[in-house]
């Protein structure tokens, strides 16, 4: 099943198309907007900001995708980001030793084991109990931001950790840890769903999940599994925000990213209804999002009009794919053409 | 499977006194990876009634969506009237005088008969809605087609029978000159297909034309005037109802010899005597039940057996099918696998113990429309090996392929996706998914529903064969007919409990019948 290279064209056209448009309206206002250099062996440049600031959505986002195939969808991923930073921040200001590679990584790890018991709940409240993910993951929603207060105490906790910073701030391989941890989870994700049969068992419960009972399929399981991956996703991106900035804010932190996150995975071509669904889409969903912000800042836009803006060029986004449009479109062009031959 | 060029059809049916009033020429239409009408021509008189026959898969729905606007044609013209015909939706189509009455009715059942009728039309004085003019004209409708039933009671009050004329009615006040009715017997019995045929027959003496989709030989020979017939797509030629013979009807509809359904009667027959054996069996459930789906049943299933389930819809014949499947759970009773007790929770249990269970839901429970043929081949397989251990896709296609053509789907494409291939094949996908699995007890619940002829004799021939495989097969079906000609026993369902359990040896349709009606209201 080659989902990733047998994508139709036509599926993943519009949102390239978006994307190629921003980039070059970017370059157009900002010249040098596509110049990358090379700096201590490291890459700097535009575009490795857009890619290394979209990495925490694009994370988010790769875990929607496979929770929203299977019918669900996942509010809690920003509770889970807030819960992430503050669990290891907290850990990493409360050791004696905040540099050292041990408590970083004992804080690293306490926080995504954290997720993954986060996603467990949401996948045992959805699969179990059979509860509308929307409500399932709204409790958390909720709950979360509050778990994150009690973790941090009310305090922004702000933390000096150079290893720590390493997550939102480093490079690897000569590029941001974030682009590498971020394409890592990608290409996990994507190897997860086409070298195992994950990827056709989720299609078929998002898309019939009675006959695929009936086939045999442990839809339970599955959908456990997609709210897990969906929080560890989560909770990496926390560790990433939190590492950027070196502080956990409990009410801060991810605010609003199931928000991104949602989109980045609908312009990317995946029906919310389930079934189908496009990792790469997302990834070019999410860098769009993300390109979307900085142009507001190369255009320089009024920050007052600038949720407008990106409404604007996302309703464009999803015109641009809905079928009706696309019919409609098509029936003008080879009508005008019938005039023009006529 | 190519179509010979001596059908044209001019040839074989003079046009009767008059013009058409539908005219198709050189349709044709595709869906991905399907040609679904390939230059089929189709016209219709005033005042007849023209039968549409094939097999699933001939394109007939295609055909009837085309001409009611649900889907726009690829090449092709239409006519109607002798004026050119384009028709972009199903409410310009209405609105031309082309009305349809579909399979299932689709009528709102919590409104009264008259609101049903004319709804979307309902007349109106000031603004609102003139209640006592909506139910005189529903009451004229209704009268026209000596239908005697209160314009203001419910609709869900009459029979499905009632229901399907108030559907005929409310097409036929939109002014029709077309009307299509598509399988609008399939639910009804005898007394009510002869209202319906009264009904069909009026509004032919007013010279509406009708378009008759049906399964049943007997009705279309009853009712029809002309029969165009198409074949995967094609046309094979129109005709008049009175000049052919049914043998050659048939043969035209699937293109092939119907002489195996005769020696596998034969063969079945001579199968049941023998099968009497003393060994365990493969499943046997006692005293097996579930509240307000089935009282307790004991069953008995051999391998290499086929056990024939008979009786009405909701007599407990699907319901016991669940039970021994996992698809529900019983909360009585016990069930033992080759003599061992087991509990089987879920389907995947019962796979597990290799037992599959085809749904009479084809749509709901079985096809996952999205997927490729493939994919829903491979599905059960892949779900009961887990996923880590991911079927290659070599072997995926191998098996896809292999059962393609052992089953004959069409198209012959395993990237196709499901929900573009016909009822029919839709089935053999289905049969192909749990064939996969290697069962040793196949539960099918309707699998021949709503296909025709040619699918039917295949699927009938392969449950034969799987059974003579050493496979224990159930087999649920509404007709009677087929349910005697391929199990060695039967066990006959009535009011959620089984009241027969008979070798079929000499049973007669009349027998099983009595037995299913005996004790049954009316």
């Amino acid at each position: 099943m080659n989902r990733l290279t047998d994508l139709p064209k036509a599926r993943l056209f519009w949102p390239i198309v978006t994307l190629v448009a921003l980039l070059l309206l970017n370059a157009a206002v900002a010249p040098g907007f596509f110049a990358i250099r090379v700096q201590n062996g490291h890459l700097f440049g535009s575009l490795i900001d857009i890619l290394r600031n979209g990495a925490p959505t694009l994370l988010v986002a790769l875990g929607m995708t496979l929770v929203i195939a299977t019918r669900g969808i996942d509010l809690s991923v920003g509770a889970v980001v807030a819960i992430s930073g503050a669990l290891a921040c907290t850990i990493i200001a409360d050791s004696p030793d905040p540099g050292s590679v041990g408590t970083v990584l004992a804080a690293v790890s306490v926080a995504l084991l954290f997720s993954l018991v986060l996603g467990a709940w949401n996948g045992l409240l959805v699969a179990v109990f059979g509860i509308q993910p929307i409500i399932a993951t709204l409790i958390l929603m909720t709950a979360g931001r509050g778990i994150a207060m009690l973790i941090t105490e009310g305090q922004i906790i702000t933390i000096t950790s150079a290893p720590f910073k390493v997550i939102g701030a480093g490079h690897w391989f000569g590029l941001p840890a974030s682009i590498v941890i971020a394409g890592g989870m990608f290409a996990l994700a994507a190897l997860l769903t086409r070298k195992t049969a994950l990827g056709l068992l989720i299609e078929s419960v998002g898309i019939n999940p009675v006959a695929s009972r009936l086939a045999g399929v442990r839809s339970r399981g599955i959908i456990w599994v997609v709210y897990v991956f969906s929080a560890l996703c989560a909770g990496i991106a926390g560790l990433m925000i939190a590492s950027n900035v070196t502080a956990a804010d409990a009410n801060s932190a991810g605010l609003y990213i199931e928000m991104d996150a949602i989109l980045a995975v609908v312009i990317g071509g995946t029906s919310l209804a389930g079934g189908r669904y496009s990792l790469t889409g997302t990834l070019i969903g999410a860098f769009i999002i993300q390109t979307l912000t900085t142009t507001v800042y190369t255009v320089g836009i009024a920050p007052s009009i600038t949720l407008v803006f990106k409404a604007l060029v996302v309703i464009a986004v999803c015109l641009l794919q809905s079928p009706v449009l696309q019919e409609k479109l098509r029936q003008r062009r080879s009508t005008t053409k019938a005039g023009a031959l006529a | 499977m190519t179509i010979t060029p001596s059908t044209s059809r001019a040839t074989d049916a003079p046009a009767p006194t008059g013009r058409p009033i539908i005219e198709m020429e050189d349709i044709s239409i595709s869906f991905p990876g399907v040609k679904a009408l390939d230059s089929v021509s189709f016209r219709m008189f005033p005042g007849e009634v023209h039968s549409l026959m094939g097999e699933n898969g001939a394109g007939k729905s295609t055909l009837i969506k085309a001409l009611t606007g649900v889907y726009s044609i690829d090449s092709g013209t239409m006519s109607l009237g002798g004026e050119p015909l384009v028709i972009s939706g199903p409410a310009q189509a209405q609105a031309a005088g082309i009305s349809t009455v579909y399979q299932e009715v689709n009528l709102l059942p919590n409104l009264s008969v008259a609101e049903n009728i004319m709804l979307g039309r309902e007349p109106r004085r000031l603004g609102a809605i003139d209640w006592r003019t909506m139910r005189d004209r529903a009451g004229e409708l209704l009268a026209r087609l000596h239908l005697d039933i209160d314009p203001g009671s419910q609709l869900s009050s009459h029979s499905l029978a009632v229901q399907q004329l108030v559907a005929i009615a409310r097409a036929t006040d939109i002014d029709a000159k077309v009307l299509i009715l598509d399988e609008p017997t399939s639910s009804l019995d005898a007394d009510e297909v002869s209202e319906l045929f009264r009904v069909i027959r009026g509004l032919k003496d007013d010279g509406v034309a009708i378009l008759f989709v049906s399964h049943f030989l007997d009705q279309v020979y009853e009712i029809s005037d002309r029969l165009t017939v198409l074949r995967n797509g094609a046309l094979v030629g129109e005709y008049l109802t009175r000049e052919i013979l049914r043998i050659e009807l048939v043969h035209k509809m699937i293109g092939k010899e119907l002489a195996t359904l005769e020696s596998l009667e034969n063969k079945t027959r001579a199968a049941a005597v023998e099968g009497e054996t003393e060994e365990v069996p493969y499943l046997k459930a006692v005293g097996l039940g579930r509240k307000g789906s089935v009282e307790p049943t004991d069953l008995v299933i051999h391998e290499g057996e086929v056990v024939g389930l008979a009786g009405l819809l909701g007599s407990g014949r699907t319901e016991i099918a669940r039970l021994i499947t996992g698809a529900d759970r019983a909360d009585s009773g016990e069930l033992f696998v080759r003599g061992t007790r087991k509990r089987l929770r879920t389907p995947r249990v019962a796979l597990r113990d290799r037992i599959a269970y085809s749904s009479e839901d084809r749509k709901r429970e079985g096809i996952v429309e999205e997927l490729s043929v493939r994919d829903n081949i491979v599905l059960a397989l892949q779900a009961d090996r887990g996923w880590f251990r991911r079927i290659s896709k070599r072997r995926q296609d191998e098996l896809a392929n292999s059962y393609i053509s052992a089953l004959g789907i069409r198209p012959a494409n395993p990237d196709a996706l499901v929900r573009n291939l016909s009822g029919g094949n839709q089935q053999k996908v289905l049969l192909a998914r749990w064939l996969a699995v290697a069962p040793r007890l196949l539960v099918l619940d309707e699998p021949t529903r709503g296909i025709d002829v040619g699918a039917k004799a295949e699927i009938q021939k392969l449950v034969s064969s799987l059974a003579d495989e050493g496979m224990a097969v159930v087999f649920i079906s509404a007709e009677l007919e087929e349910v005697l000609r391929l199990s060695h026993r039967i066990a006959v369902m009535r009011d959620r409990r089984k009241v027969a359990d008979l070798p079929n040896e000499d049973v007669t349709v009349g027998e099983i019948m009595g037995l299913i009606a005996s004790g049954a209201e009316a």
